[in-house]
């Protein structure tokens, strides 16, 4: 697949590295020189100097035949310019921008940018979820199912500990796929795995019910 | 939005005509642009931030005008103007000549100093 990345800083490095290794074709579109320099001397011939969001630029990079664009600059005015005009002008199939301001996701999607990746959140939560000081946090959403994959603690006098799964009044099509207890081997669990203080839950929970399910777990 | 010489100017201009005018801008030192007897607003901030735009009032706004040196950042604030604020008539600088229209198919008026300038020069050629 022809796959074009807006920015060569150090996400579209790594991401042009990756979409290479796959097979893919890939151009990496970046308008600070060095930075380009940089990639082609670990990458080959796959870099184009430029801004992204000029038509000229976008033209040169063959953006008629290109399937997917994806914009990870750290500036998201930067990102939803190209994607749009890769979209609405160029009608490329899959557009994907990284926004840096997570209030800016609702404003994408009202500007015609529905596929956003949240930089800020998706940090936030994995350090979330290194800390061990939060209830739930939030591993992967799949945004147009509505569903989430989430890591919960059980709390400290929390409504499940001591109980069994299956009498623990889980939202409607939450499943609990894997018990973490400290020092043991993580386990699948059944409706009878009885849950402790300080286990690891890794769970598939619908985004609307996130609270209503925090709230199981939530320690006193 | 954006306090430069040409946002500066224009919000002079159109405070002398009596409009109610609020410059929106990043740097606080840019308001150095205004006249001492500007009577208008001058509003510190972010103008892709909704919040940000509410306060500075954008919800009464009959214009918005985005004149920043970044032609992206004036795309997107123009945009939110528009799509989100609904706000009548919404002008942006876009200095890239070919995707002045592109942003006019969006709704917003994008202006392309480059291609004003050219045309200029060309009559004055010509003339």
């Amino acid at each position: 697949m022809y796959v074009i990345v807006v920015g060569g800083g150090d996400v579209g490095h790594y991401l042009g590295k990756q979409l290479l290794d796959e097979g893919h074709e890939v151009l990496v579109i970046e308008k600070d020189a060095r930075k380009c320099e940089h990639i082609e001397e670990e990458l080959g011939d796959i870099c184009l100097c430029g801004e992204a969001s000029e038509i000229a630029i976008l033209e040169k990079g063959g953006i008629t035949r290109a399937e997917m664009v994806i914009a990870v600059t750290g500036e998201d005015e930067d990102n939803l310019a190209a994607c749009q005009i890769a979209k609405q002008k160029f009608n490329v199939p899959r557009v994907i921008a990284r926004i840096n301001v997570p209030r800016n996701e609702k404003i994408f999607a009202k500007l015609g940018i529905e596929c956003v990746v949240d930089a800020v959140y998706l940090v936030s939560e994995h350090i979330k979820a290194e800390t061990m000081l939060f209830p739930l946090t939030r591993l992967f959403s799949i945004k147009d199912k509505g569903l989430e994959i989430v890591l919960v603690r059980v709390g400290k006098n929390s409504p499940a500990v001591g109980k069994p799964i299956g009498e623990l009044s889980l939202p409607l099509g939450s499943v609990v796929s894997s018990v973490i207890s400290h020092g043991e081997e993580s386990q699948i669990p059944t409706v009878n795995t009885v849950l402790r203080e300080g286990d690891q839950l890794i769970c598939l929970v619908s985004t609307e019910n996130i609270d209503l399910f925090q709230a199981i777990f939530r320690g006193s | 939005m954006g306090c430069g010489r040409i946002g500066a100017e224009l919000a002079h201009l159109l405070d002398v005509e009596g409009h109610k005018v609020t410059v929106i801008d990043v740097d606080n030192a840019s308001f150095d642009e205004l006249p001492p007897d500007f009577s208008g607003m001058a509003f510190l901030g972010d103008a892709t931030d909704e919040e940000v735009l509410r306060k500075a009032g954008m919800e009464q706004a009959d214009v918005f005008v985005a004149v920043t040196r970044d032609d992206e950042l004036n795309a997107m604030a123009a945009q939110i103007a528009k799509q989100i604020f609904d706000v009548p008539k919404v002008l942006c600088r876009i200095y890239d000549p070919l995707r002045e229209d592109f942003y006019s198919g969006l709704g917003v008026e994008a202006i392309s100093p480059t291609r004003v300038f050219v045309r200029l020069l060309k009559e004055r050629l010509e003339g």
